[in-house]
């Protein structure tokens, strides 16, 4: 079974990687965001400093929800999916797979960038650390969570928006905690709410570990039957 | 691989797709090395019939049992499907293909198996490249990759010329004589020696199915 399982991760990441449209693209897009960002807002340092953690990290959502499609629906359209099912590895098993490798080929590609972008927009020397620890914890919360609407939207045609409006409202703590950790936010104004967010962030992280799959698994068995 | 001892039956089973009735009261009963040719006219179910063997689609109603098999393992675990999806990825070669599968479905020599099926000089090949006839060998070749007692073969023969034709009839020959049990649903004689016949009859008029 873990032989299943570490198979199923190689193989999603190694399609990631060669696929157009995979793992390069949420980086990229992330990239151009950021980039326009001080275009639009204007040369103010100073401003461009204190928007930078939620700029970063409402970015970052949107180029992890870019990829959600992808997740199982590929497997859906070719017979890939029926024929995981008929394996060894329950269907929980294989959603965590998808959902880890999506994070592999996302959501840490993206942690990688976010310094070098976060350079862009003037972010305070002092909150690169907070903000990449927050990052490495909340992004696997996002691809876990975002394997629920991508699940629920796997027999829908060019589901990728509709998966993104189900998936967003379940992004939002991840977003709060996420700023707040970083130093910014509403949430910053309060001493000690970087750790006290840091935690949180880690709670619902962990929370989407274990919710994640299963309700995954639950929505592909209504799509799939 | 069991031996004679299994058997895989179905009593009064329905089938509803889209709340349509498929087909209703069906009973078979295929034994270790026998056959099971289902046939029947367009959206006579028999693709839904084999999938819900693979537990793919829900049973509406009767139940299907696998008796003599692995009790550690449920129906679909013992079942190896071929339907008209070929369940394979352009990006990967035909050696990753049967690697990623062989491991996944806990199997075995994928050398021997792509050999078998004359595949073996294609294996660095990516899968993007090869002919429709090509993908559905190596989409048969799960069927050797791993070791399953219970073969679903949903029009096995599509695509195929007459040479691999004979070679899949020979591996399915292969099978039945270790015992092993299909289950294929195919409009073309495939000329295996003791297989027994399903017909699925009309959507009004099911259950009229006839064991020759």
């Amino acid at each position: 079974m873990i032989r299943a399982f570490k198979t199923l991760v190689l193989r999603d990441t190694k399609l990631a990687i060669r696929v157009g449209g995979g793992a390069g693209m949420a980086v990229f897009f992330f990239l151009t965001v950021i980039a326009i960002v001080p275009l639009g807002i204007g040369p103010n340092l100073k401003l461009l400093g204190s928007i930078a953690p939620g700029m970063l990290w409402v970015a970052l959502l949107l180029s992890a929800l870019l990829t959600l499609d992808r997740l199982f629906q590929a497997d859906f359209e070719d017979g890939s999916l029926d024929l995981l099912m008929t394996g060894a590895l329950p269907l929980e098993l294989v959603a965590a797979a998808k959902a880890l490798s999506h994070w592999l080929t996302t959501g840490l590609p993206l942690v990688v960038a976010a310094p070098l972008l976060g350079l862009l927009l003037n972010l305070e020397t002092s909150a690169f650390g907070p903000l990449i620890l927050a990052m490495l914890i909340g992004t696997p919360a996002l691809s876990f969570l975002g394997a629920i609407g991508a699940a629920l939207t796997v027999s829908v045609r060019r589901g990728g928006l509709l998966a993104s409006l189900l998936v967003i409202p379940f992004y939002i703590p991840v977003l709060i905690f996420g700023v707040g950790a970083a130093g910014g936010g509403g949430v910053s104004a309060v001493p000690g709410a970087g750790g006290q967010s840091l935690a949180l962030l880690g709670a619902v992280a962990l929370v989407s570990l274990v919710l994640g799959p299963v309700a995954a698994a639950a929505a592909l068995r209504a799509n799939l039957r | 691989m069991k031996s004679e001892s299994l058997r895989l039956s179905a009593s009064g089973l329905a089938c509803e797709r889209g709340g349509r009735v498929v087909f209703r009261g069906l009973d078979f009963e295929v034994g270790g090395g026998q056959a099971l040719i289902v046939t029947g006219r367009n959206g006579a179910g028999k693709s839904s019939l084999l999938r819900q063997i693979a537990g793919l689609v829900d049973i509406a109603g009767g139940r299907i049992a696998l008796d003599g098999g692995d009790a550690e393992l449920t129906l679909p675990e013992q079942t190896h499907y071929v339907g008209h999806l070929d369940a394979l990825k352009p990006a990967m070669s035909v050696r990753e293909t049967a690697l990623f599968w062989a491991t996944y479905l806990g199997g075995a020599d994928i050398d021997a198996a792509l050999a078998q099926l004359d595949l073996d000089d294609l294996v660095e090949l990516p899968v993007a490249y090869l002919s429709a006839g090509q993908r559905r060998r190596l989409a048969l070749s799960r069927l050797l990759l791993a070791p399953r007692p219970v073969w679903l073969l949903d029009e096995p023969t599509v695509a195929l010329d007459k040479a691999s034709i004979a070679r899949l009839v020979a591996l399915m020959e292969a099978h039945l004589a270790r015992g092993g049990i299909i289950v294929a649903a195919t409009h073309q004689d495939m000329g295996l020696g003791s297989a027994r016949s399903l017909v699925l009859g009309a959507p009004q008029a099911a259950g009229e199915e006839v064991s020759a």
